[in-house]
């Protein structure tokens, strides 16, 4: 598992610093945010010169995935010391909460193993964004570096579309930004995150019932 | 965009017990990380200048499918672009 947070660090890494993102301001970032794939996507943004509030919006629509996340971990941990919550709620990550859940299955009180989970993957991530950010700062701009950054995000969504909801989802959603694309400011990607919300489930109603 | 992303995810975490999460909101939740991340990469291959992002993204879509590893579907991505460059 840290194989694949060390090797999505890296690439978020060398992806921020190849859209034009100063190496400090970088790091700052993967810090304070510690999310990965809105990290990438914010700094092509605003490298593209994208109003700040703008890129705040996207945000909140690349990482609305944690709020599911947080409704879902929430039998676990609603009773534990608010403190605890504010430090799960941070280190909430995707592979961490997978982890959780498969935890949670066997064994009671998932409290300790979160944590030593959330760490683990905290500290070899933020190791990684910096390996990256170094790498992407001495690496020459003919080797196209920022190309991995879509590339992340195709190798992110694709193995998602497991059922045909997911797939109905990921395809208006795609077919949406395009069309949306003269939209002013980016809003094509809150357009198509909603327009791709509604597809799945539609799709999700119609499948269920044929079957 | 750390505030917000915090937000999101202390949300649930922070609502005090015996309330219940909506139904609806929990099944919206479910697609969107499908809906978002294509509505990224999708222009950056689409509105590229000439066609050797799209015929890479194209690859590395296919690698994504078949093998499901992020730093193979990368690698393959980024090689399948130089080729595209050096042959188009």
């Amino acid at each position: 598992m840290l194989v694949g947070v060390v090797a999505f660090g890296i690439i978020a890494g060398v992806a921020m610093v190849a859209s034009g993102i100063p190496p400090l301001a970088a790091m700052l970032m993967s810090l304070l945010v510690f999310a990965g794939a809105s990290m990438v996507a914010s700094a092509q943004l605003l490298a593209s010169g994208t109003p700040a509030l703008l890129v705040i919006l996207t945000t909140v629509f690349i990482n609305l995935r944690f709020m599911m996340y947080s409704a879902s971990l929430r039998m676990h941990f609603q009773h534990e010391p608010l403190r605890w919550r504010l430090l799960f709620g941070y280190l909430i990550a995707d592979n961490v909460y997978g982890l959780t859940l498969m935890r949670a299955a066997t064994h009671p009180a998932p409290r300790e193993f979160f944590l030593g989970a959330g760490v683990m993957v905290w500290a070899a991530w933020q190791l990684a964004v910096a390996a990256g950010i170094l790498i992407g700062a001495g690496v020459p701009a003919s080797w196209r570096l920022e190309f991995a950054a879509p590339l992340a995000f195709i190798a992110m969504s694709i193995p998602m579309l497991r059922d045909r909801a997911m797939v109905a989802a990921a395809i208006v959603a795609g077919l949406t930004v395009i069309a949306a694309n003269g939209l002013p400011l980016k809003l094509s990607i809150a357009a198509a995150a909603l327009a791709g919300i509604a597809a799945g489930m539609l799709a999700e109603r119609f499948t269920r019932r044929s079957g | 965009m750390a505030l917000v992303t915090f937000a999101l995810r202390a949300s649930f975490l922070l609502l005090p017990p015996g309330i219940e999460t909506p139904a609806l909101l929990r099944r919206a939740l479910r697609y969107v990380p499908a809906a978002v991340l294509t509505a990224i990469w999708a222009p950056e291959l689409v509105f590229a200048p000439g066609m050797e992002q799209l015929a890479a993204g194209v690859v590395a879509i296919a690698v994504a499918w078949r093998w499901r590893l992020t730093f193979v579907t990368i690698l393959a991505g980024l090689a399948a672009l130089h080729l595209f460059h050096w042959l188009l």
